[in-house]
């Protein structure tokens, strides 16, 4: 796996960020993001988090991490509360996919999310060849993989328009984390979404 | 491993009168009290840790005996205190003290009332944790602490450590809240208000004016604690540690101690009431049901919160089912809801609500950690 600070997708959303604004960063880890965002753009940042071990690193990193379980979504949050409410590269991991997204949209003013495309040439290749697809962006063996929804640039987007979610912004980026313009969903292994009502 | 060594408790006497929110006024008091570790010069380092019920000063440490010598007598929160453990005595300087209204030390029911040389009894005023912390910040003046480190504590505890941010919001930099909750539910006053009239019905009470005749009520009180006691444990934990488990091995169909659970409650019943003042438990436990910042902010616990300046870390317990891991997301949420800073941990455990008594390796390093991040 990629080291959490060349994580390509951080920079985009670390650009989108304006000073003063407050993020929520659903699946946060040990705050790498929110540190960034903090530092970088003077975000006023909160993570949650389900992890023990993740938990106590958020923790000594000064974030304000709260325990939490994403798949019981975001009931405590009050709706409208935040800027940007990011999910990073967790998406695929969450079993209710449409409630999370929901929430992130009831709680915040934008959406933030990225995955992994399951369609980039790699991993089709990959499938071609009769196995299944392990890179840079999908770094798991099939039986130890946390990853629950495998799906693509236009799966996503198609559940976008049927949740009737606006696509605000759209970056896509290769597995070398450089930005993909032609073929997105054959060229892009990650894609980095802005999602509004 | 080796805490804080041999303590020894302190007094302080407070002469200037004491307005209570309950009406009354204490025309003096005094206040028991311990410290581990050295304050530093500019006095940036004190944590003060606040007792939850049945809690006291002794916080750390053996307590010495008349020669300087140490006892048995070891800190109610003695694994969580010292060089090297998450309250860093190398580094912060802890006070521990009893609260008014206690019985190990502090002016409370067993003092003497001055106006009429009698102990105060039934006439010691009702306190609350709001008076507690007016009380405390004396203790912190006399020190010459403008403002602690840390206010910490678990259970009731946690609520003065809450209360202090509402207090005085410029005098505490970070609360520690741990197996708290704003308020007690309906189900948690029903519990204290058994246990208030077990000790109010006993023969020997005699309308908490009990130390004139010379008797306690033990009885009472010692039914108060086994109730508390089993609300202090969950359901699992019992299984495991009692189970159905006969202490004779067969039942003989009478009423006598027979069940493990049965024995242990009575043991710990017994050996509270042996020490413990009723008139002091009753205030303890009416300090909880009052206890409820938002009151006075239509019910909204975040606009109560708003005017806290300190960060805070919030901790529950997954088995905690006196004060439930929702209670603690309750404080999360209304201090998120105003931009506060907050970190937060659900700690996994079968203890129940004395889970944050306990020596838990990951709740003590998310403690550690916190600490840690406090500048001095």
């Amino acid at each position: 796996m990629n080291s959490p600070f060349d994580r390509a997708d951080f920079d985009l959303i670390a650009s989108w960020v304006q000073p003063g604004e407050r993020v929520l960063d659903l699946g946060c880890g040990d705050g790498t993001l929110l540190r960034r965002l903090i530092d970088e753009r003077g975000a006023k940042g909160y993570g949650v988090e389900l992890e023990d071990a993740e938990i106590l690193a958020a923790i000594a990193n000064g974030i304000n991490v709260i325990q939490g379980n994403l798949e019981q979504g975001l009931a405590g949050f009050d709706d409208q509360t935040f800027n940007h409410v990011v999910l990073s590269r967790t998406l695929q991991t969450v079993r209710h996919t449409e409630r999370i997204l929901g929430e992130m949209l009831r709680v915040g003013r934008e959406a933030v999310v990225s995955f992994p495309n399951f369609a980039y040439w790699k991993n089709r290749m990959a499938v071609m060849s009769g196995r299944m697809p392990v890179s840079e962006d999908l770094p798991y063996e099939w039986f130890d993989t946390p990853n629950l929804r495998f799906f693509t640039l236009l799966d996503f987007e198609s559940l976008c328009d049927k949740m009737g979610l606006i696509i605000r912004e759209r970056q896509v980026l290769d597995d070398a984390g450089r930005q993909v313009v032609e073929e997105p969903n054959f060229l892009g292994s990650l894609a980095v979404y802005r999602l509004g009502r | 491993m080796s805490g804080v060594g041999t303590v020894s408790a302190q007094i302080a006497h407070f002469s200037e009168p004491l307005r209570l929110k309950g009406g009354g006024v204490l025309p003096a008091f005094d206040l028991v009290y311990e410290t581990y570790g050295t304050l530093n010069a500019a006095k940036s380092n004190a944590i003060l840790v606040c007792h939850a019920l049945s809690g006291h000063h002794h916080v750390a440490g053996q307590s010495a005996d008349e020669f300087g010598k140490p006892t048995a007598n070891v800190g109610w929160w003695d694994n969580i205190v010292g060089p090297g453990r998450p309250l860093d005595t190398d580094r912060f300087f802890i006070v521990g003290l009893n609260n008014l209204g206690g019985c190990h030390g502090s002016t409370g029911p067993a003092s003497t009332n001055p106006a009429t040389d009698k102990p105060w009894g039934a006439d010691f005023p009702v306190v609350t944790v709001e008076d507690w912390v007016d009380a405390q910040a004396r203790l912190a003046d006399r020190f010459g602490i403008d403002a602690w480190a840390a206010t910490m504590g678990g259970s009731l505890g946690g609520m003065q450590a809450m209360q202090w941010t509402l207090s005085y919001p410029e005098r505490v930099r970070h609360a520690l809240v741990i197996a708290a909750t704003p308020k007690l539910s309906a189900e948690n006053i029903a519990f204290n208000d058994v246990a208030r009239q077990a000790i109010l019905t006993d023969p020997d009470f005699h309308g908490g004016h009990f130390y004139e005749h010379g008797v306690r009520p033990l009885r009472g009180l010692r039914l108060a604690r086994m109730l508390g006691h089993i609300t202090y444990l969950s359901d699992d934990q019992m299984a495991e540690k009692f189970g159905r488990r006969i202490k004779s091995g067969a039942g003989s169909y009478s009423f006598d101690v027979e069940f493990e659970i049965e024995s242990y409650l009575r043991y710990q019943g017994d050996k509270f009431a042996g020490v413990f003042d009723a008139n002091t438990y009753l205030r303890m436990t009416k300090a909880l049901d009052y206890f409820d910042p938002a009151l006075d902010y239509g019910d909204d616990l975040a606009k109560a919160l708003a005017r806290a300046r300190a960060g805070f870390l919030v901790i529950g317990f997954s088995t905690d089912w006196r004060f439930s891991p929702e209670r603690s997301r309750d404080i999360v949420h209304a201090l998120v809801h105003n931009g506060q800073d907050v970190a937060h941990a659900e700690i996994e455990s079968v203890h129940g609500h004395d889970s944050f008594l306990m020596d838990d390796s990951h709740y003590h390093a998310v403690v550690n950690a916190y600490l840690k991040r406090i500048k001095l």
